[in-house]
């Protein structure tokens, strides 16, 4: 089979599922479901990726999201108790709205892009390979050269995303019992243990006397 | 040989030295405050008194050339120049003898009239202040700086009459007085902005030589209708000598301003403010010459106040007030004389009214005192022998005022008579009249005064025990005394004696020079065609031959039929008086009533005033400021936030949808738009 | 063979589907998430295919820098819909409107 003839075929499959997954996003009635929906969307698309050359970014996408953002989104979607029909209602009354707007939005922007003219434009040959390394090697040099400093600035919006996240969701629990060390660092013998000066006080030698020998009497 | 720029700035400003020390420092020096006022500022006014003699001596006997320089620029904008500056010539010194004299005289007289009074450095800085504003009046050099002094001494003028400003009459009269003033300025500077309009400037002595090039301009009002310059410019200033000197229809002002103590009734209601006005044409000579039409005008309204206010005077009870018509009578007769071109007779009248108005206030005055400031003369009488001094000097003032010959009001006042008789100018003929028919009605009032006041039978009572404190004149009962009248303190009487000499002989020295020997030189021009003095002049053989010819003349006839029918009725058939007043009641209501000129003004302008104000208030402040400007805009705010608020509903999907829509919008313009 | 419409039609279809999504659902914020997932992952198939269409690189990167900022937003966002659950007890949008005007 032509290359080319298979590339197309797996293209418009891919495709399909991608469109058919998004869709089912939107209307799928379990939450859960539509997140698995998610899923498969965001898998297909990595293989319409792959289909591009874009081999690293295609993995990132399966890894960061399917591994991670998808899974946090499954964790939050079950740990809350939401009530799912509840969470449908009105589904079937704005659904003309939706299909309308996204209809003409469509053919806005089908209109603007100018299919039919782009539609001759062959995608050309794979770039990284032009240059003689792998898709891989091809975006690290730029990233690590040109793009240095947006890459850490990506770092730390991660990083500040990750403190947002525990910030907002941490509970300070009532009532829990912890140690705190600077209190125990800081702690003064004088706040724990007072020392008082008393007079000496001798007792009445008579007093003894008697007390003993009434002891001593039987 | 020149004047010396430093005696004339010493002459202006010593008084406002006094004022400051008397008004600023007396205060803080406990009860020695009020000796340190009265001695600072007497002590000022003599320096400038015996510096303006200085200087009348040297522009008559020592030869000295008229002075006329500006010491320091104001502001000046384009062309135009607004400076401080000195013009002193004849026409200046006479004027700054006189105020500076009176003035002095009034000074001392105050230590006696005030002597109690709580207000006393108050007073000696104000009489100060008003001096100085009144030297910065006369020796102005320019149309801004004459402005000044004008608008200075209706402050004090306004200050003074409420000066005992608890009393609500007073407040009334000295706000009657500055809004009736404000009428007359508003005249006043419309007219100095017509002089800029049409000279393109400020300074006398550049206008008045550019005067005659207004012939023939005119001033576009209307499409068809077109006023002479002159005639405008003439007029509009006038209208502020009308204020300032109490013309009718603004004279309403200056009976009431006796409201305030009398040494300033004397000092700026008699003798010096009011006549600023007349000072103001008398110095504007070149421009009213320029306009027959004006010069009628100003005919016409001093007939009018010569005549129909001292009728009124015939009917008052009051002693101050009937002195107050007869100064309005009297500034008539000032006015009838600029009407007729005869500007150095209205000065020269200036002159002698000052000394023997001020004397007869200064008298009345001293009647009050020695009647525990009582004035209603109805309860008085027979004063003659408990104050001769002021009995006599209240004669001779009296003398002068009814224009008896030899007296010094018999000059100035039968010259005026006499030019009016001579003058061609329109509305001479009713001018003639009225003076002619005022000498007889400034004796009658006169007459009666002094009998009512010094003569006849004592119509008031002497209670020993009737408690009298100072402060409770205005409530104690009328004609009951706590102790006899006596004659005033030296402090009063001096004065009075020092004002009587002038009174007496002042005229007989100078009415040769001053009238008819053009003495007055390059101060006052009169056009050739429009001088009756000089017509009057070759009849004139000197002061004795004027006099004894008087004796005969009509004016004086007049004012011995009206001693004659006087002397009847107040000494020999007191009763008369009231069957007179009961025969002609509606003749001596409407006297009394003023003619009911308070009335028709208030009902005019007061209230038309008031109107406005509601108008403004009701409409254009409330309604449209606080209405529409302030709480509309509120309200546009707050309306417009209620339409919008609707907008955020707070539910994200709808956010999100006018975000979408506004995508699609955007995407769908370019489609329809974009290249 | 594959052009770069392909590629950009079927962008435009994913962000269409993820912009009907968010009209649909009114109600759960989860699938709100997921929907504005969905438009990045229709905004990085164009990056994609543009960045293979030019041979350009920055494309790629621009996707992984649109990656990272996705997964930072998720993270965010589900935190703040944890503790939206936890003091008001819904993700009902319907019942958050504190913002009322």
């Amino acid at each position: 089979m032509n290359p080319q003839t298979l590339q197309i075929i797996c293209f418009y499959a891919f495709s399909l599922v991608t469109v058919a997954a998004a869709l089912s996003v939107i209307t799928l009635k379990n939450t859960v479901h539509a997140v698995l929906a998610l899923v498969l969307t965001f898998f297909s698309a990595a293989c319409l990726w792959m289909l591009l050359d874009a081999e690293f970014l295609a993995l990132a996408l399966v890894v960061v999201y399917v591994g991670a953002v998808m899974v946090l989104f499954l964790f939050v979607v079950m740990m809350l108790d939401i009530d799912l029909e509840k969470m449908h209602e009105g589904f079937v009354k704005f659904l003309p709205v939706g299909v309308i707007v996204a209809i003409v939005m469509l053919v806005e922007m089908l209109g603007l892009i100018g299919v039919w003219a782009m539609h001759a434009r062959d995608l050309g040959a794979d770039p990284a390979a032009v240059a003689g390394m792998s898709n891989t090697a091809w975006l690290g040099q730029a990233l690590y050269t040109k793009f240095l400093l947006p890459f850490e600035v990506a770092a730390l919006v991660l990083t500040v995303g990750l403190v947002a996240a525990v910030a907002l969701t941490l509970r300070e629990r009532r009532g829990a019992r912890y140690e705190s060390a600077s209190r125990q660092v800081r702690v003064d013998p004088r706040d724990r243990v007072r020392i008082v000066k008393m007079d000496a006080v001798r007792p009445t030698p008579a007093a003894a006397d008697e007390g003993t020998a009434g002891e001593s009497k039987p | 040989m020149g004047l010396s720029t430093s005696v004339l700035l010493t002459i202006a400003l010593a008084p406002l030295l006094g004022s400051l020390v008397a008004g600023f420092v007396s205060p803080f020096l406990g009860r020695a405050g009020r000796a340190v006022a009265h001695t600072v500022t007497i002590a000022c006014m003599i320096v400038s008194v015996a510096l303006s003699f200085h200087v009348l001596y040297q522009l008559t006997v020592g030869g000295a050339d008229n002075y006329n320089q500006n010491l320091y620029t104001w502001f000046q904008i384009g062309q135009v120049n607004a400076s401080v500056g000195f013009m002193v010539d004849r026409l200046t010194a006479m004027m700054l003898v006189v105020v500076g004299f009176v003035s002095l005289v009034v000074h001392l007289y105050t230590i006696g009239y005030m002597r109690d009074d709580p207000g006393y450095t108050r007073f000696f800085s104000y009489i100060s202040l008003f001096t100085f504003s009144m030297f910065m009046l006369v020796m102005s050099n320019n149309f801004m700086q004459l402005f000044f002094g004008w608008e200075a001494v209706g402050l004090v003028s306004y200050l003074l009459i409420g000066f005992w400003y608890k009393r609500p009459t007073a407040i009334f009269a000295n706000l009657k007085a500055f809004l009736v003033n404000r009428v007359g300025d508003f005249g006043f500077l419309l007219g100095i902005a017509a002089v800029l309009t049409f000279l393109h400037t400020l300074d006398y002595a550049s206008a008045f030589s550019a005067a005659p090039g207004l012939a023939g301009q005119t001033l576009q009002i209307t499409a068809n209708t077109q006023w002479d310059a002159a005639t405008v410019i003439c007029i509009l200033l006038f209208v502020g000598a009308m204020g300032k000197s109490a013309q009718v229809p603004l004279h309403v002002w200056l009976p009431d301003s006796m409201e305030g103590p009398t040494p300033i009734s004397a000092l700026i209601h008699a003798a010096t403010m009011v006549t600023a006005g007349i000072f103001m044409v008398a110095r504007m000579s070149p421009l009213f010459e320029m306009s027959s039409t004006a010069l009628s005008f100003v005919l016409v309204i001093g007939a009018t106040t010569a005549l129909f206010t001292g009728l009124i005077g015939i009917v008052q009870n009051d002693i101050k007030r009937v002195v107050a018509y007869s100064t309005l009578s009297q500034l008539g007769y000032m006015t009838v004389a600029l009407g007729v071109s005869m500007y150095s007779g209205a000065v020269f009248h200036l002159m002698t009214h000052a000394f023997f108005k001020a004397l007869l206030f200064l008298g009345a005055g001293s009647v009050i005192i020695a009647m525990h400031h009582e004035q209603d003369m109805r309860y008085m009488g027979g004063l003659r022998k408990y104050m001769p001094i002021t009995w006599i000097t209240m004669w001779i003032g009296s003398l002068a005022l009814v224009a008896v010959p030899f007296t010094s009001g018999f000059y100035s006042k039968d010259a005026i008579i006499e030019a009016v008789g001579l003058s061609h100018r329109w509305g001479a003929n009713y001018a003639y009249f009225c003076v002619m028919a005022g000498a007889l009605v400034t004796g009658l009032y006169t007459f009666r005064q002094m009998y009512l006041t010094f003569h006849g039978k004592e119509r008031f009572t002497v209670v020993a025990s009737h408690g009298h404190g100072h402060d409770d004149h205005d409530h104690h009962e009328p004609g009951v005394l706590a102790h006899a009248p006596k004659e005033s303190p030296w402090v009063v009487t001096v004065p009075l004696v020092l004002l009587a000499i002038p009174s007496l002989l002042i005229g007989y020295v100078t009415v040769a020079p001053m009238l008819f020997g053009n003495w007055f030189g390059s101060a006052i021009h009169v056009d050739e065609a429009n001088n009756v003095l000089a017509e009057l002049g070759q009849e004139f053989h000197g002061a004795a031959v004027m006099a004894l010819h008087g004796f005969t003349q009509l004016p004086f006839l007049l004012v011995v039929a009206a001693f004659v029918i006087c002397t009847y009725i107040y000494v020999f058939n007191p009763a008369l008086a009231g069957r007179i007043k009961q025969a002609l009641k509606p003749l001596w209501t409407v006297l009394d009533r003023k003619y009911w000129a308070d009335e028709v003004e208030y009902a005019l302008f007061a209230s038309g005033g008031q109107k406005m104000g509601r108008l403004f208030w009701k409409f254009s402040d409330a309604g449209v400021i606080d209405g529409v400007a302030v709480n509309g805009s509120v309200r546009l705010v707050h309306r417009g936030a209620a339409l919008l608020r609707r907008l955020q509903t707070g539910y994200l999907y709808h956010y999100a949808f006018a975000m979408i829509i506004g995508v699609i919008v955007l995407f769908g313009g370019y489609r329809l738009f974009g290249n | 063979m594959i052009s770069l419409a392909h590629y950009i039609v079927l962008g435009a279809v994913l962000f269409c589907i993820a912009v009907a999504g968010l009209f649909i659902n009114r109600k759960n914020v989860i699938v709100l998430l997921m929907s504005i997932e969905l438009m990045l992952l229709a905004v990085n198939m164009n990056f994609v295919a543009f960045s293979r269409f030019l041979g350009d690189v920055s494309g790629q990167v621009f996707v992984f820098f649109i990656l990272t900022v996705a997964a930072a937003e998720a993270a965010v966002g589900l935190a703040i819909l944890v503790l939206l659950f936890r003091t008001r007890s819904t993700i009902n949008i319907a019942d958050i409107d504190s913002m009322k005007g």
